[in-house]
């Protein structure tokens, strides 16, 4: 069984959870962008939360499906002929159009059974400076052939072989995407936030930030006022993390994303809550972001609500399912 | 040396946390380091997934979503990082392997010989030979996979990073700028003053050991020529 790509879209690649233990020879985690509408997209086809699926970015991909297939799209809206947020049965040889992103920046598109890529280090995401992982360490191209694994034996795909519409009436929620802009996100003070002069600190939660065209999943660059350090002395390199925020010299700052550099020479002014980081993924370039500050408390306490918010939608699509 | 005691512990984010031991470069501190990570590593803590030796210290990266995540994560990572050090870390073993890395300093690799030879005022073959005479420590990892920054240079050799970066070093690529020497492991913009290349792959995600160079490891180049470089290149 496979998946036929006829148009790739901007930036379509395989992703999941990431891949962890490796931060100590320089590879980032990587993995889905959003991680929470990868799960729900996973959910609704009966797959593991974390599994492969597909990212799209911005412009979606045209795809054929050899076989009757059971997908799910999730995060992101794009324009298409598709249901958003629901499982739908594909019929084969039928062409599966995503248009461009109306909504968010970043789809999931999970298949039930999942994609048949070999894991690379215990994951199958793309890792695109690294070339590995997920469908031959790149973006999906015009022509790629993408196997997968039987999900015909599932038993919610038999639930949807039965009904006219193939698909259902109910909807798992859009947990990351922003209903307006700015979004708001959350962060606490980075380990060099005092030696920013302070109408630097005040900028940097003040400002209306817009995400720069020259982001990617390495890291979001931050159009604004440019920040400043009154003693431009160098920091000793030392560790980042995802939702890092460094300065750079130029002054413009970047958050660091998925695919972020695991230690870093340049001061970090902030550090995104990481129950926020899956919805500043949402924004494309041109998207408004306002950063307020929180404490650690705080993050770990919007974390846990984050968390909850998951697991009861996929609680729910759970509940949807096992109804008769 | 009396044992170097934490600073502090500084939150990156509420997933990970960083034990600094020293704001600056200190040989010695990073070598404490480079065992605390390991001692760490081999305790399997169930809802730490990544131990990383950084130049001053060491970053714990956190599985908050794991049953056992503790309420106050940063009170955990230090008393894990005290505790390790009250256990006393392994000082008789060293922890890093002995790595050999083959370079070719030849002119057509070495992009910035020239350059470094000017500003370092010596001749240029021996800007190589004082490069290869020396061991180094990978002391930490970073920028890349299997991109180690390792310190032992010579004084004499300490320049400053090239004033613009290149768009592309060249995979295989041996650097050196301040008081380190790199090695890039895949062609990649950098800063850094190219002096050689090495045949070797640095990083291959396919490898049971993707890595080359770990955190720790003692490494020296040995120079070679062009025509071993492509019969070393071609069995890679």
């Amino acid at each position: 069984m496979s998946v036929r790509v006829l148009r790739p879209g901007l930036l379509t690649t395989v992703q999941d959870h990431g891949r962890h233990g490796f931060q100590r020879v320089g590879l980032c985690p990587g993995g889905a962008m959003d991680p929470v509408a990868l799960a729900l997209a996973n959910a609704l086809v009966g797959n593991p939360p974390g599994d492969a699926a597909l990212e799209i970015t911005v412009i979606g991909p045209d795809l054929m499906f050899e076989e009757d297939t059971l997908v799910a799209v999730c995060g992101a809206e794009f324009l298409g002929s598709f249901p958003h947020n629901r499982p739908v049965l594909v019929p084969a040889g039928s062409r599966f159009s995503v248009g461009r992103a109306i909504r968010g920046a970043r789809a999931y598109l999970a298949v039930a059974g999942g994609f048949a890529v070999d894991p690379v280090l215990g994951s199958r995401s793309t890792y695109l400076p690294g070339h590995f992982g997920g469908f031959a360490g790149r973006a999906l191209k015009h022509g790629d052939a993408l196997p997968l694994r039987d999900g015909a034996a599932s038993e919610r795909f038999s639930r949807l072989k039965g009904t006219k519409e193939r698909t259902v009436r109910w909807s798992a929620p859009p947990l990351t995407l922003p209903d307006r802009e700015p979004i708001l996100v959350h962060v606490i003070e980075g380990q060099h936030h005092a030696s920013f002069d302070s109408s630097s600190q005040r900028a940097f939660v003040d400002t209306v930030w817009r995400v720069a065209p020259e982001s990617n999943r390495m890291g979001f660059r931050l159009s604004g006022p440019p920040l400043g350090r009154p003693q431009g002395d160098e920091i000793l390199s030392g560790p980042t993390c995802l939702g890092s925020v460094q300065v750079p010299p130029s002054g413009v700052p970047i958050a660091l994303m998925a695919d972020h550099q695991t230690t870093g020479g340049y001061p970090r002014i902030a550090e995104i809550a990481s129950a926020d980081v899956a919805r500043l993924a949402q924004l494309a370039p041109g998207g408004k972001v306002h950063f307020a500050r929180c404490s650690l408390e705080i993050a770990a306490e919007l974390r846990k609500h984050a968390r909850e918010r998951l697991d009861s939608a996929l609680r729910g699509i759970a509940w949807e399912y096992g109804r008769k | 040396m009396a044992q170097p005691r934490p600073l502090g512990v500084i939150p990156l984010g509420d997933s990970a946390a960083y034990v600094e031991f020293s704001s600056t470069l200190d040989l010695e501190v990073n070598s404490v380091v480079q065992r605390l990570a390991l001692a760490i590593l081999k305790r399997k803590v169930p809802w730490i997934r990544d131990v990383v030796p950084a130049l001053g210290g060491v970053a714990l990266h956190f599985d908050p979503d794991h049953a056992e995540f503790p309420g106050k994560p940063l009170d955990e990572a230090l008393a894990l990082v005290n505790d390790s050090l009250k256990q006393g870390l392994d000082t008789r073993n060293d922890p890093g392997r002995e790595v050999e890395l083959p370079v070719c300093y030849e002119r057509e690799f070495a992009l910035d010989l020239g350059e470094v030879a000017k500003k370092a005022n010596l001749p240029p073959e021996e800007i190589a030979s004082r490069h290869a005479a020396a061991e180094y420590r990978v002391l930490m990892m970073g920028f890349a996979p299997g991109h180690a920054y390792m310190g032992g240079l010579d004084a004499k050799l300490a320049v400053p990073r090239r004033a613009s970066p290149r768009a592309v070093v060249p995979a295989g690529s041996v650097a050196i700028a301040n008081e380190q020497t790199v090695v890039y492991p895949y062609a990649i913009s950098g800063g850094w003053n190219v002096i050689g290349r090495t045949p070797m792959v640095l990083f291959d995600a396919a490898r049971a050991r993707p890595s080359l160079l770990w955190p720790g490891d003692r490494v020296r180049f040995r120079a070679i020529s062009k025509a071993q470089f492509v019969e070393l290149a071609a069995n890679q």
